[in-house]
């Protein structure tokens, strides 16, 4: 964890460079499911002030990121791993005076940066049991064995093979099958 | 009004939380709500939203359709899940051109998205459909001596827009199914807080010290036990509490019930059969009175 806020604390510091502007990023978020209402958002601050990992992590703070995507920084919030805390509690989108569905926004960021390969581990392993069960966990032998003498019913059976033809042509399924066939 | 539906189990229970799974069974089969298992079943897609929301859409359309085949509206004890297919059935019943788009996935394997079911949470089934009255009168042996708290937890309050039960700002539902067994239920700081669960993946000293406050603000009013409703909470706290008193160096010893376990013991079932054992924080504090076992020791 220290690592992730001092990389990023680190890449906030750096000065920004005109060239990191993209002027479209704006208009392109607007296009995606979520992200519609960005441009209302005028930084009332009140998804920050109300953001619970925002209380007890240096670096993220969903208004910033907000206002960065604004700007055009895209590259910066692309590559931002605090990103990645976002613990999804929609506190956020349910306060935004605005109703740019904050949390929605940041899950946009996420799937762009994830389309660029930027993909944290735990995601990989859940992806990769979907595909080999269809749950997004393992579940261990051992716990579907003892179901029965807790009197619990069997477990439905995940389908994998449905879920491959269902995912076929979803940009983010083609790369875990290409990480299945590397191994 | 029917009392019949699909359960829903998700994967964190099946993975980690039998007793979630066993109390809620025991407590609905004597409420006689009637239980039909998924023939088949896969993740509802949350895991998966972060990096692809297009995944998410798919394997939550997919459950929907085998339900709506079915013919049985879903009934799911995560909360997680719960929002998970309630958001995608309201996108998709709404949204035309996503649903032609959805479907022509599902198309593969000869399923197709109608929207002609409903999802529910246990939560709300037992406020809307069972009903707080009849509750009370399942109650054969009311708690009245013990005082405790009760969490949430987020997806099954927010976002507001897709959720549509309870008021996210000042739930009610879990206190009045928490006063319906006879205990009672203390107000505290931050009850609508996150627990941090999703987090821990990317930063658990982050995710943990979320779960640190609440628990102080849970031990500031001398509450009993901590109740909780969904798999996530209920390891954030359970399976972490030890584990957060050792890094911040704090003593808390409050057990983490499955609200079903706390009715489960209002209804006369031992801690037995509601799978207390399975339980990481030792709850003989709350179990002791209730153990015939304990009772008969010297
Ligand atoms: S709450 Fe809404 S309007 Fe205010 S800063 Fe956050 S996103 Fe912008
Ligand atoms: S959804 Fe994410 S950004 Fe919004 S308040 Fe919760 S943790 Fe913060």
């Amino acid at each position: 964890m220290t690592e992730v806020t001092t990389k990023s604390a680190q890449q906030g510091k750096e000065p920004i460079r005109a060239s990191e502007f993209d002027p479209k990023f704006k208009y392109e978020l607007q296009k995606i499911h979520g992200a519609e209402n960005i441009l209302r958002c005028f930084q009332c601050g009140t998804c920050t002030s109300d953001c619970p990992i925002a209380r007890f992590s240096d670096t993220y703070r969903p208004r910033t990121l907000i206002h960065m995507a604004q700007l055009g920084l895209k590259d910066r919030v692309l590559n931002s791993d605090t990103l990645w805390l976002c613990a999804a509690c929609f506190t956020c989108t349910d306060r935004c005076p605005q109703d740019v569905e904050v949390a929605a926004v940041i899950r946009v960021f996420r799937n762009l940066a994830a389309e660029k390969g930027c993909i944290p581990q735990v995601f990989k392993d859940q992806a990769q049991s979907l595909i080999e069960t269809g749950y997004a966990y393992m579940i261990p032998e051992l716990r579907i064995k003892k179901r029965v003498s807790q009197g619990l019913p069997p477990l439905p059976k995940g389908n994998p093979e449905t879920i491959r033809k269902v995912l076929r042509g979803v940009k983010f399924f083609d790369r875990i099958q290409q990480w299945g066939d590397q191994k | 009004m029917t009392n019949k539906y699909l359960i829903f189990l998700g994967c964190a229970i099946p993975y980690r939380v039998a007793s979630f799974e066993i109390s809620s069974r025991k407590i609905l089969s004597k409420l006689g709500v009637e239980l039909v298992e998924m023939p088949e079943f896969n993740c509802c897609g949350l895991p998966f939203d972060p990096v692809s929301h297009e995944t998410m859409l798919i394997l939550a359309a997919k459950n929907l359709a085998m339900a709506e085949q079915q013919g049985l509206n879903i009934l799911t004890l995560c909360p997680g899940c719960a929002g998970t297919l309630k958001k995608v059935n309201k996108i998709l019943k709404e949204d035309k051109k996503q649903r032609e788009q959805i479907n022509s996935h599902l198309k593969r394997v000869s399923l197709e998205f109608k929207g002609t079911v409903e999802v529910k949470h246990l939560l709300q089934l037992l406020r809307e459909d069972v009903g707080i009255d009849k509750i009370k009168e399942s109650v054969t042996r009311p708690l009245t001596e013990l005082k405790v708290a009760e969490h949430n937890g987020c997806h099954i309050l927010r976002p507001k827009k897709y959720i549509g039960f309870d008021d996210p700002e000042d739930p009610q539902t879990l206190k009045m199914l928490i006063e319906a067994t006879g205990a009672t239920c203390l107000d505290y700081i931050g009850e609508t807080e996150c627990c941090g669960a999703p987090s821990v993946g990317v930063s658990d000293k982050v995710a943990l010290q979320l779960a640190r406050e609440k628990l102080n603000h849970v031990k500031m009013v001398d509450a009993q036990a901590l109740i909780t409703i969904c798999p996530f909470c209920h390891i954030m706290y359970d399976t972490n509490e030890l584990r957060i008193e050792k890094t911040f160096n704090e003593v808390y010893g409050i057990p983490i019930l499955h609200y079903p376990q706390l009715l489960g013991l209002a209804m006369g079932m031992t801690p037995e059969e509601l799978a207390f054992g399975e339980l990481r924080v030792n709850p003989q504090k709350i179990t002791k009175q209730f153990d015939i076992k304990e009772q008969n020791k010297p």
